[in-house]
């Protein structure tokens, strides 16, 4: 064996092919962690691969398929490995130096997401809270059903979703800036100012809370009937998305799938497309409830629907039990900051929510309304507002 | 690479056996390499599953101190790194003469003024600690960032004092319940390990190892019921720690095996959720195992 990193490399690109994130520098603190270890037997590899190459336990599985598939290929065992492997240790600063230049990259690409997110927007308190949205649409679309546009039709108003300018509302957080006025002391500026007046603080500071924008999560039905309206709220999320807002979209028919990485690209068709082959079950059951357990329990989205604004769109036809549904959708609105339901069957005059789901899951709905076309979505913004 | 105290994993792990602290095969290597590597270890796992206490045991099994960094909402700078004694401060400027301002400054800004918080005192002990960053998920991302920053250099510049160095660094355990994703850039800066429940075996050894009062019987009542508990579809699961609460719990109470009466009575140690106390209460016989 020629190069006996190779074979780690190769476990490490394997990986990455198969969609885990992996990097140069993973792989690298994988080769180290293997000849630290030293011993070539199976349980050492794969633990050292695990705790360098795996980041997340969503990828565990992933990871141990790949694993089982990469020892297999070793054939003898790797002993033969290790032996070879005593590698020097790596100089801290050469290893940093070339993390820190990859992480840069990385850190550059999301951090103006994270500092929009955080944006000390003071809000007038009369606009505390409102999304507003303007949107510069023709005005037969703005009121044609989403159901009923044809396919350029869909496309003028994806566009028209696209150019609207969403304003989210914000929360205040434990976090404080100084101000001339408030209700905390700021002793560290008091002190500083004081200096300039030989040490009489009469010129006093103080801190007042900061806010954030709040996260909007949305919650799509694909099943059957309700696609149509989806794909319009799904613009929606990408466009609050694009404009650098904490957005997380979760679709489902008969199981939960997070789309919120896939939507994360410039080009909103490719995005699309991409949510469309990711969700498996595009256009097929609902069950609204146990969609719901599955994002409440699991995920450790529940920060990022902590103090949210939910905007779930479903016609409420709920083919599991009610009371699961009941019970999730009352957790939901224990956890967020609003629970908006969006049905776009309300936008017919002659409904009323008798579907057992949409009655069980009323009571936990702050804002209940339509969503079936543009002119809708702006009543939703509105709604948010309140 | 610094020196270890260890030759091997199957070492460390009959060492944090000896501190009763039983750890599986997988998270003994993710601490050796944490070590021998000298990279961050970030612990995940649901509430009660022993990650804290991993870092306790460390400490205690190498002779280091443990600084804990407690993390929660708006945790910024001044309170993980340090911060300055401004009422002391303040009264030091009201006694000064007026002498020139530089001056002042100078002696304001000293080393006596300076109050130490985890991660500067982490940073001075170096090779000395174990530095626990605890619930890292509680913080913000911008503190996330900042403590990127500090986990990557094990440095830091105070203006007035100057930089302040780690020799070598210290052993660092971060651990997050999951809350909230943590950001990549600091995931590939840590070894990750999941922690999960253990096995029924395993977790009578640990009740025992941890509450060796408790008789050999109950402990393994207790694990079994717990592992029931944990198949039901329950809001919040029970963790080890709930394990050990409740077998100690019962040996208080003078329990020598778990039945449904018992179990009643000291369900609130388990189950700390209203609506999982009513689930639970329904199916309580299967939980204890009584029906046969």
């Amino acid at each position: 064996m020629a190069d006996p990193t190779a074979p780690l490399v190769a476990f490490g690109r394997d990986l990455r092919a198969r969609g885990l994130p992996v990097g140069t520098g993973r792989i690298l603190t994988f080769i180290r962690a293997v000849a630290s270890l030293g011993l070539g037997d199976r349980d050492s590899l794969y633990w050292a691969g695990r705790v360098s190459l795996v980041a997340s336990r969503a990828d565990l599985d992933a990871y141990d398929a790949a694993f089982g598939d990469w020892y297999r290929s070793l054939g003898a065992g790797p002993s033969e490995l290790s032996i070879q492997l005593d590698l020097p240790a790596e100089p801290r600063s050469i290893e940093w130096s070339r993390d820190a230049d990859d992480m840069k990259v990385e850190v550059g690409h999301t951090a103006g997401s994270w500092r929009a997110a955080a944006d000390d927007e003071e809000p007038e308190p009369g606009e505390e809270s409102s999304i507003r949205i303007v949107a510069s649409a023709v005005e037969v679309l703005r009121r044609k059903s989403f159901a009923e546009l044809t396919e350029d039709e869909r496309h003028r108003v994806a566009r028209m979703i696209h150019d609207l300018t969403v304003r989210a509302p914000v929360e205040r957080t434990r976090r404080t800036r100084p101000s001339s006025k408030g209700s905390t002391f700021d002793l560290r500026r008091t002190l500083r100012r004081s200096l300039r007046t030989q040490g009489e603080p009469f010129d006093r500071s103080f801190r007042v809370r900061r806010s954030r924008i709040r996260p909007l999560v949305l919650i799509l039905d694909i099943s059957g009937s309700m696609a149509p309206y989806s794909r319009a709220l799904l613009q929606f999320g990408y466009a609050a998305m694009a404009a650098g807002r904490r957005v997380e979209v979760f679709c489902f028919g008969t199981r939960l799938t997070r789309v919120t990485r896939t939507l994360r690209t410039k080009d909103p068709d490719r995005a699309m497309h991409e949510v469309a082959r990711l969700v498996a079950d595009w256009e097929g059951g609902t069950r609204i409830g146990e969609s719901l357990k599955t994002l409440l329990d699991g995920w450790s989205q529940r920060a990022a629907l902590r103090g949210a604004v939910v905007v779930l769109c479903s016609d409420g036809l709920e083919r599991g039990d009610p009371a699961l549904l009941r019970a999730q959708m009352a957790r939901l609105r224990r956890l967020a900051h609003r629970v908006v339901w969006a049905n776009p069957l309300k936008g017919s005059p002659r409904y009323e929510p008798l579907a057992r789901g949409m009655a069980a899951a009323l009571p936990s709905v702050d804002v209940f309304l339509s969503g079936h076309n543009l002119e809708s979505l702006e009543t939703l913004a509105a709604a948010l507002g309140a | 690479m610094p020196e270890l105290a260890f030759a091997d994993v199957d070492e460390l792990r009959d060492a944090l056996a000896r501190h009763a602290y039983l750890a599986d095969r997988g998270l003994a290597t993710a601490i050796y390499l944490s070590l021998s590597l000298g990279k961050p270890l970030l612990l995940e796992g649901e509430a009660g599953v022993g990650k804290t206490e991993v870092a306790k045991v460390l400490a205690e099994l190498l002779d280091r101190r443990l600084i804990r960094l407690q993390c929660y909402e708006g945790i910024d700078a001044s309170q993980a790194l340090y911060e300055w004694n401004y009422a002391r401060q303040l009264i030091a400027v009201r006694a000064m003469d007026a002498t020139d301002a530089e001056q002042r400054v100078e002696d304001l800004f000293g080393p006596e003024f300076l109050v130490e918080r985890p991660l500067l005192a982490a940073i001075r002990a170096g090779d000395e600690a174990v530095l626990l960053v605890d619930e890292l998920d509680r913080a913000d991302d911008e503190f996330e960032a900042f403590l990127l920053e500090i986990l990557s250099e094990f440095a830091v510049t105070i203006p007035e004092i100057g930089r302040v160095d780690a020799l070598s660094p210290p052993a660092v355990i971060v651990t997050s319940n999951r809350t909230r994703e943590l950001h990549d850039a600091l995931k590939r800066r840590c070894l990750y390990h999941w922690i999960d429940h253990p096995d029924l075996d395993r977790e009578v050894e640990i009740v025992r190892a941890r509450a060796p009062h408790v008789g050999a019987a109950l402990a393994r009542d207790v694990a079994q019921a717990v592992a029931r508990l944990r198949d039901l579809d329950l809001a919040k699961r029970p963790g080890v720690a709930e394990t050990i609460d409740w077998a100690n719990a019962l040996a208080f109470l003078g329990a020598e095996r778990l039945d449904g009466v018992l179990a009643v009575d000291t369900l609130g140690s388990v189950v700390k959720d209203h609506e999982d106390q009513g689930l639970v209460a329904a199916r309580l016989a299967e939980v204890v195992g009584e029906d046969g």
